[in-house]
């Protein structure tokens, strides 16, 4: 099968962010003229590319541009928020009506402000967030990359028998948002990810699977195809003849694929809005210990090129660094223009927002900042599991009771022996942080949350 | 929904768009209009805190080449940007001659979702009350109970089918959903209790036994009261004993994915090849049925333009077939048996399951609890997720007992259960007769899509599986 090129106006039209701060203004004029008191818009523009090839055929090509526009207005002091993809003029006016009259069903509710002027963001830094080059990728360049990719995967070793695919993804998009509390801005970001899933046969009829990726902002930035395709064949291989092992409490070990979903579920137990809520287990614990003096975590909106960054919240408050942990001590909740209100206090500008809602908390860039041991010096301890994959929402944020299922590879005298798979590791998750004693220097930077290895003294893995 | 844009679509503008999608060689095309409208009530600290509703419309459109799929969307109705979007999917194919789009044909569908009382007939302030209603019941469960939480959600989503195969089919699928989240706090613990209901109803949904705010209210502050004292739980292989209703996540995750027909085709699934063979205890009888009245995972019409059917996936432990799109069928030189499901016009339609569930045995649920002398009796469950490829599955445990000599004693903590889908099934040794459909909100995702389903089971008795407590 052949291809033939994308090329037309509609897969080249490139998200414009000041055409979104057009028409989120406009939007605001409607909301105003509406009667709202205080309005905020928010205007998404995107295009995406994605290409799935799986052995050697193309199986998905998929290309598509869409935006949206979300609303929120206060109207004596009862919110409302809608959504729509209706950007003509009449539907813009006749939603801002809706949207106002809507608001009387809410009841007023001293809390829901808009956030001061004088917190609204003054300028939109520039955060190095696009790359002119990312849109350039081609249906071929996809197909060329993906192609790359599996066939490293699956030359690299006979036991390589079957394919997920590889597949690649564009994403460019526009965010604009305009606020009458007094800030309108936009930019716009680019994004691109390969990602290469060999399978092997094992024994018993079991399939293992096993993938690597590469992604950022910069396609300068990615790993070669060919090198996540070797590394995809050896984390499948790898695991061939996994087993159970015996109910224990050893060490165990993340490394970054797997501690990211765990700083993940930290980070939502350190949001303003869990806490207000009552259902945090660390809502009283500002200020105390909740880890060990050797977790340090912040979340900073301002790198330059990161995945999570941004130039200003989803309320227009300009984006600044925030500590939470701090030598394993508590020093902050995230929050935005709701939630520090309800805990009497500030925004740390943590307002993220999607077009179909009002905003929330969320985090930016969540980093758990590298500590100074080499990965291989965290894997010597005598017996201990080093989990590479987690399944499941066994974690309650009220209790902070973890349990979930893993999968990995045993170590014994410091080296990794046999793959693991079908056990259980828990703990609770006060415990977990609190009993982390070493931290490597190996931070992984993919991504918007990004952790090094770390080891946890003790859990509980249930197996045999 | 009185007035939608999508019955401005005509027989004739789906022609030229088909073909449209058809003329650089691809043999085959489908179009999916959506038109849906959805509104959100949110209620917490005794107060309505927020209140949203939005609209989404678009086309999407996707020419096939064998088992290659080209899709494009747009959210512009207006016909050049939907030829614009009908080429764009169609160059997946570069050459070969334009097949044309057949005469098309309507396709008259079940009613299976029949909506009494129309929730966007109903005024604000009515559904204002529901929530105030699940409010008060929850809080006057108990004074432990120091918050609340509830939500309304109700859609109805508009779907157009037209395939360059002839067929055209409209369908209106109507949903609401109440959620209750409860938190109780007593000698400084906390824990939450969660009750929700979801199905292909309009208010009536209110009405019906079990689903009332105030049995939601209830029910999900008893959650929240009956765990403040949950201890730990064990850890290691138990008998586990799985209450009926919710606990159709284990089919849904052991078997379920396993047998989508996309994962079969490509030799992906641990089930690959195994039409025919023993993959559970003869006391299983696995289906999926989207055939039900008005339940969460039923659909008159799958998102490719087939009828919803009742599949059976295993009979007496056998398995029966997997569950077939177009692409697959078309490699297993099958029918399409209903599971073409899509999230939105923004996604190619994937093999999906519907409701899946086992069907009743003959043991009473208290002789199987009875029958256990040291084991988890596992009744309320938040989600659960499988290794396609390795078949290791886990689900999550929100309530649960340990049972000591056939009685429920402790209550313990929220627990993963871990096993790997053929062998636990086989370990399925007592099934009782009282096969329960959840009414919960089941969301099931895959490839970054998400599609509302439904789960049930009844009563079972699993010999051993991995508890994954602390208590080792």
């Amino acid at each position: 099968m052949s291809l033939r090129a994308a090329n037309d106006e509609g897969a080249r039209r490139l998200p414009d962010p000041q055409a979104c701060q057009r028409a989120a203004e406009q939007m605001l004029g409607y909301a105003l003229k509406a009667g709202a008191e205080g309005a905020e818009v928010l205007v998404r523009d995107g295009a995406e590319l994605e290409v799935r090839l799986r052995l050697g055929e193309p199986e998905l090509i998929k290309e598509a541009g869409s935006r949206a526009l979300g609303l929120r207005v206060l109207k004596d002091g009862r919110p409302a928020v809608t959504y729509t993809s209706d950007f003509s003029d009449a539907g813009l006016e006749r939603l801002a009506r809706e949207t106002v009259e809507l608001a009387a069903l809410a009841e007023p509710d001293v809390f829901a402000a808009l956030p001061a002027p004088e917190l609204m963001a003054r300028q939109v830094p520039d955060l190095a967030l696009w790359d002119d080059e990312v849109p350039r990728l081609t249906v071929e360049d996809a197909i060329a990359w993906t192609t790359r990719g599996e066939a490293a995967a699956r030359a690299f070793d006979p036991r390589i028998t079957n394919s997920d695919g590889a597949s690649l993804s564009r994403v460019v998009g526009a965010t604009a948002f305009a606020s009458s509390a007094g800030f309108s801005g936009g930019y716009r970001g680019s994004y691109v990810s390969l990602v290469v899933q060999p399978i092997a046969d094992d024994e018993g009829g079991k399939k293992r699977n096993g993938s690597w990726w590469t992604g950022g902002r910069f396609v300068a930035s990615l790993e070669s195809p060919e090198s996540v395709g070797e590394t995809a064949a050896r984390r499948t291989l790898a695991q061939l003849g996994a087993q159970k092992v015996a109910t224990c409490q050893v060490p165990v070990i993340f490394p970054p694929e797997a501690g990211r979903s765990l700083l993940g579920k930290l980070a939502g137990v350190t949001s303003g809005g869990a806490v207000w809520r009552r259902s945090s287990y660390l809502a009283d614990r500002e200020g105390t210990e909740v880890a060990s003096s050797l977790v340090n975590i912040a979340d900073d909106p301002l790198i330059p090129g990161a995945p999570g960054s941004r130039p200003f919240d989803g309320e227009g408050l300009a984006s600044r660094v925030n500590v939470l942990v701090d030598g394993g001590i508590l020093r902050t909740f995230l929050c935005d223009t709701y939630a520090a209100r309800k805990l009497n206090r500030v925004s740390t500008g943590s307002a993220g927002r999607g077009v179909g809602g009002g905003p929330h908390v969320s985090t930016s860039n969540l980093i758990m900042r590298p500590g100074g041991t080499p990965r291989e010096t965290i894997e010597r301890v005598p017996e201990g599991f080093y989990v590479t994959h987690l399944m499941g929402f066994g974690f309650s944020g009220v209790t902070g009771d973890f349990s979930q299922g893993a999968s990995g590879f045993w170590v014994k005298n410091g080296e990794r022996t046999m793959p693991v798979s079908e056990v259980t590791i828990s703990a609770n998750f006060d415990d977990l942080w609190k009993n982390v004693d070493a931290v490597a220097d190996d931070l992984d930077t993919r991504s918007s949350t990004q952790v090094p290895t770390f080891r946890v003294s003790h859990m509980t893995v249930a197996g045999r | 929904m009185a007035i939608s844009p999508l019955d401005q679509i005509d027989a004739q503008l789906a022609q030229r768009l088909l073909a449209a999608a058809l003329e650089g060689g691809a043999a085959y095309a489908d179009l999916y209009f959506e038109y849906a409208a959805g509104a959100h009530f949110g209620f917490e600290d005794e107060q309505v805190k927020s209140v949203g509703k939005g609209v989404t419309l678009g086309l999407g459109v996707r020419a096939l080449k064998g088992d290659a799929t080209g899709y494009a969307y747009t959210e512009e109705l207006a016909e050049d940007r939907m030829l614009e979007a009908a080429r764009t999917a169609g160059r997946i194919a570069a050459s070969g001659g334009a097949p044309t789009p057949a005469a098309l044909e309507t396709l008259s569908t079940s009613n299976l979702y029949s909506v009494a009382e129309a929730p966007w007939e109903r005024s604000g302030a009515e559904k204002v009350e529901l929530l105030r209603r699940a409010d008060r019941a929850a809080r006057a469960y108990d004074p432990r109970i120091v918050r609340v939480e509830v939500g309304l959600g109700e859609s109805l989503k508009d779907v157009l089918v037209v395939t360059s195969d002839g067929r055209m089919a409209r369908d209106f699928q109507p949903m609401v959903r109440f959620t209750v989240g409860a938190v109780a706090e007593a000698d400084g613990k906390r824990q939450t209790g969660r009750s929700a209901g979801a199905s292909r109803r309009g208010m009536e949904q209110f009405s019906l036994a079990g689903e009332s705010p105030e049995e939601h209210g209830r029910e999900a502050a008893r959650l929240a009261i009956a765990m403040l004292n949950a201890e730990e739980a064990p850890a290691g292989p138990m008998e586990v004993v799985l209450g009926p209703g919710e606990s159709g996540i284990l089919l849904h995750e052991a078997v379920g994915h396993g047998l989508e027909a996309d994962f079969n085709r490509k030799k992906t699934s641990n089930y690959t090849d195994h039409v025919g063979k023993q993959v559970a205890s003869s006391l299983c009888t696995v289906v999926d049925d989207g055939t039900l009245q008005n339940a969460r995972g039923s659909i008159n019409v799958d998102d490719e333009g087939n009828p919803g059917r009742r599949n059976v996936l295993i009979e007496n432990g056998i398995l029966v077939g997997y569950m077939q799109d177009r692409i697959s069928a078309r490699h297993f030189g099958t029918q399409a048996s209903g599971n073409g499901r899509r999230e939105s016009f923004r996604h190619e339609p994937l093999p999906r399951m519907t409701n899946t569930l086992m069907l009743a045995g003959q043991e009473s649920p208290e002789d199987i609890v009875k029958s256990v002398k040291r084991g988890v009796y596992a009744k309320n469950f938040s989600g659960g997720q499988v290794n396609i490829s390795n078949g290791d599955f886990v689900f999550s445990l929100t309530e649960s007992y340990l049972i000591e000599d056939g009685k429920l004693t402790a209550p313990l903590k929220g627990v993963n259960l871990i096993g790997n889908g053929p062998e636990v099934l086989r370990k399925v040794v007592m099934v009782g007769n009282d096969f329960q459909l959840s009414g919960g909100t089941w969301t099931c995702g895959k490839d970054g899509q998400s599609v509302p389903v439904g789960i049930g089971n009844p009563t079972i008795k699993i010999s051993e599986i991995t508890v994954g407590g602390t208590k080792a």
